[in-house]
């Protein structure tokens, strides 16, 4: 058969590690940013884009999308022309992919800041972002499976399966979550609302941690291990098995994020078992990772790759075994809204996505630059630092996670809490906060000392050129050939079909949950007395949005006696059913915000705003001045209304001409209502008289962002009153 | 809505279905064919120089 000469595309590679480095560098900096802000959190006080609300969302989108995604893009380019003995399909949609994929990054990393944001987890970009992404990630598919129609080599690897399954499935979430109506060039409202928007919302949050930050990392593993370690992988036996169970499992835990909120119970009781299933596929991974390195474990000693190999193999099973028990409803009562999660998210982000992404860059840079790594001392340097930082981070989340949830629960033998105001929770923990930023930073430290080493590999080594390879052509299948030949091995050679049954299996666990959801109406019982929210209202909202109040704040009281006698009523699913987007949040550095309506004064939350710690001594809210001073543009009210109604929301035709008027009657009532406040008197009318005085131009209160976001938050959890009755308020059919 | 607890029981069925045949598979496969493809990633497709 005769042998054809080909290149392996290297450049692209380079382009991808070289960005993974970029944006690491900058996503995690970020991320300690943010850290720094719980221990000073007047540190950015006054800059709008610098707030910690709009901050969130672009660490969490830059560590995740532009740190992993470009890892991922790295290895999988690097791995997939290797185990097909074929050249990318299409140069173009390489470097489609790439410079999209960064022109995406760029995008989110201007308009978060500035507040344009969904509010939806990992989903924060708006709608044209969202295009913009469905169509690079097209472009990469088309690629990839376009590499493996022309590959030479017939069987595809196990690595492959998981890129495959990665790129259908992120597919699927992303469409189906990103499912909202523009109202504006960069404002968009879910279709979705209150239960069911929280229900595709996890289904794709937990699937990005599945889909986007698990299987492609299984499938990089499957390839960087046996070639880091010079040995074949364990079991292929056990990839197999593992592999079909995981993408069908993993699809049906996104409940576990909603335990004990008002999703149905038989939608949650679903996410238990299946996160508790899902141990199997997941422990399968590591034991096959692992025992791969059976004979080379002195490999392990000298070797830095295999170093961080080990540990990110290792901390995936920590993280997979944890995930499941988080899962536990009884668990989960204690861990859901604290720093637990955050303990856990960060074992998985570090250890299994940091440090197998850093164990891959060590071994491809030398090879790829033709040349050895500058520092293995260095190397190993990094190791010990981001490890110990990884620990660092962890270990102080923990802690925090069950001091302040035991805390929340606290009751004095007369039925009173013990730690009544929620700032005493805070109080306690900000030793563990102080930790918490210190690991991050040592960690960050390793990862400057890999980029001081690599730069300098790189500059020591030869210039990246496409590599040469060769291999004889895929012939026609023979029938002597496919004697024996069993059902497995031939859907191994049929990456089409392989990709086909891939969908099937994610779509079951969507579909079984969500449809449902949707479509029997008993699921969220209807309550009468919820009604929309006003124009002013609505605005006020999309103001909570655009600061990401949702990021510290919960909007989700569960029935347990401790939150009933914190926050009031728990939550009832037919309160959220004009919620679009819902706004149950999912951690809570403040408290929760559900029944905030009518707790407070307009005076307070004024004062409260423009400068927390005046109102709350200790606390750790940053200050939004600009809210307070700034003009509202309420112009868009009339286009929201109309979307709302396209979306199911029963706004009257009269109550959409009638806006305008119904929000100065609103505002004026607040700006009366702050009138109270005899010290606001004296500011407001001083500013006044200074602006008349200099013919400068003055914003009336009624027309300041503030006065919409009082009136927003004096309406939460106010529509259902609770009165001592036998009459059954909601029920579950 | 009637019947709604069609779809999972339907999905449960094609759950075992599916991997009753995948283990029956994957205890079947030949040893040949599974040694062959562990070693897919450490071949060396350098031109012979």
């Amino acid at each position: 058969m005769e042998v054809q000469q080909f290149y392996y595309d290297n450049k692209i590679v380079k382009k991808f590690l070289y960005a993974t480095l970029f944006w690491g560098i900058i996503g995690m900096l970020v991320g300690l940013l943010l850290a720094l802000m719980f221990l000073f959190p007047n540190i950015t006080d006054g800059i709008s884009f610098l707030s910690f609300g709009r901050l969130r969302p672009l660490h969490t989108n830059a560590v995740i999308f532009a740190f992993v995604g470009n890892a991922i893009f790295a290895g999988v380019y690097y791995s997939t022309q290797r185990l097909l003995k074929a050249r990318m399909f299409s140069d173009f949609l390489s470097k489609f992919n790439f410079w999209g994929w960064q022109a995406i990054i760029v995008a989110a990393a201007i308009t978060l800041p500035l507040g344009y944001s969904t509010s939806k987890e990992y989903a924060e970009l708006e709608w044209p972002i969202d295009i913009a992404i469905a169509l690079v990630w097209v472009a990469f598919g088309w690629n990839l499976i376009g590499t493996m129609v022309k590959r030479r080599q017939r069987h595809l690897y196990v690595a492959l399966w998981f890129y495959l399954a990665t790129f259908v499935t992120v597919a699927v979430l992303h469409i189906f979550n990103s499912l909202e109506l523009p109202v504006s060039a960069l404002k968009s409202y879910s279709v979705y609302a209150g239960v069911q928007d929280a229900l595709v919302q996890w289904w794709y949050g937990h699937n990005a941690v599945a889909f986007f930050l698990t299987t492609p990392f299984l499938g990089l593993m499957y390839y960087f291990v046996p070639k880091a370690a010079n040995r074949p992988v364990y079991s292929y036996r056990l990839s197999i098995v593992h592999f079909w169970s995981l993408i069908f499992i993993y699809i049906w835990a996104g409940p576990h994020h909603l335990l004990y909120s008002t999703l149905p119970d038989w939608a949650q009781n679903l996410g238990v078992a299946f996160s508790v299933m899902l141990i199997a596929p997941s422990w399968g991974g590591m034991i096959n990772g692992l025992l791969t390195l059976r004979g080379a474990w002195d490999k392990v000693r000298t070797d830095p790759t295999l170093k961080f190999m080990v540990v990110a193999i290792t901390g995936y099973g920590m993280a997979t075994f944890e995930g499941p028990m988080l899962s536990l409803k009884n668990v989960n009562a204690i861990a859901h809204f604290s720093d637990w999660i955050i303990a856990h998210v960060h074992v998985g982000a570090l250890a299994w996505n940091g440090f197998l992404a850093f164990g891959m860059i060590y071994w491809m840079v030398p090879k790829m630059f033709k040349t050895r790594l500058h520092s293995v001392p260095m190397a190993n340097f990094h190791f010990w630092i981001g490890t110990l930082g990884i620990i660092l981070y962890a270990l102080p989340m923990y802690v925090a996670g069950f001091t302040q949830a035991l805390m929340w629960k606290d009751f004095n033998p007369d039925g009173s809490l013990v730690y009544g105001n929620f700032l005493e929770t805070v109080i306690e923990i900000m030793p563990m906060y102080w930790m918490r930023a210190i690991g991050g930073s040592l960690y960050i430290v390793g990862f400057i000392v890999m980029l001081y080493n690599i730069v300098v590999t790189v500059r020591s080594g030869s210039k990246v050129e496409d590599e040469l390879a060769e291999a004889p052509a895929l012939t026609r299948v023979s029938k002597k050939r496919t004697a024996g030949e069993t059902y497995h091995t031939w859907l191994e050679r049929k990456p089409i079909k392989l990709t086909i049954f891939a969908t099937i299996a994610i779509l079951i666990g969507g579909i079984v949950q969500i449809v449902p959801t949707i479509l029997v109406k008993s699921n969220i019982p209807t309550i009468t007395s919820v009604k929309p929210y006003t124009p002013l209202e609505l605005e006020g909202r999309d103001l909570y949005i655009r600061e990401g109040c949702v990021g510290c704040h919960s909007q989700m009281v569960r029935p347990f006696r401790s939150e009933v006698e914190r926050y009031g009523e728990y939550a009832k699913a037919g309160e959220f059913v004009y919620d679009h987007p819902f706004l149950w949040g999912s951690k809570r550095t403040g408290p929760d915000l559900l029944r905030i309506g009518g707790k407070y004064s307009d005076s307070w939350h004024l004062n409260h705003m423009y400068d927390p710690q005046s109102t709350s001594s200790g606390s750790i809210m940053p200050a939004y001045q600009w809210m307070v001073r700034n003009e509202h543009d309420r112009s868009g009210i009339q286009g929201k209304m109309e979307a709302m109604v396209s979306l199911g929301v029963p706004y009257t035709e009269e109550e959409i001409a009638n806006a305008a008027t119904s929000m100065e009657e609103q505002s004026i009532q607040i700006e009366e209502n702050l009138y109270a406040d005899p010290d606001f008197v004296k500011s407001y009318e001083a500013d006044k008289k200074y602006a008349a005085e200099n013919g400068l131009e003055f914003v009336e209160m009624r027309d300041r962002e503030i006065v919409s976001l009082i009136a927003y938050l004096q309406r939460l959890g106010t529509d259902i009153k609770v009165k001592q009755t036998d009459e059954l308020l909601s029920e579950n059919k | 809505m009637e019947g709604i607890a069609t779809y999972p029981m339907i999905s449960l069925l094609i759950f075992f279905v599916f991997f009753a045949i995948l283990f029956w598979w994957v205890f079947t496969a030949s040893k040949e064919h599974i040694k062959e493809v562990s070693e897919i990633p450490l071949e060396d497709n350098q031109p012979k120089q």
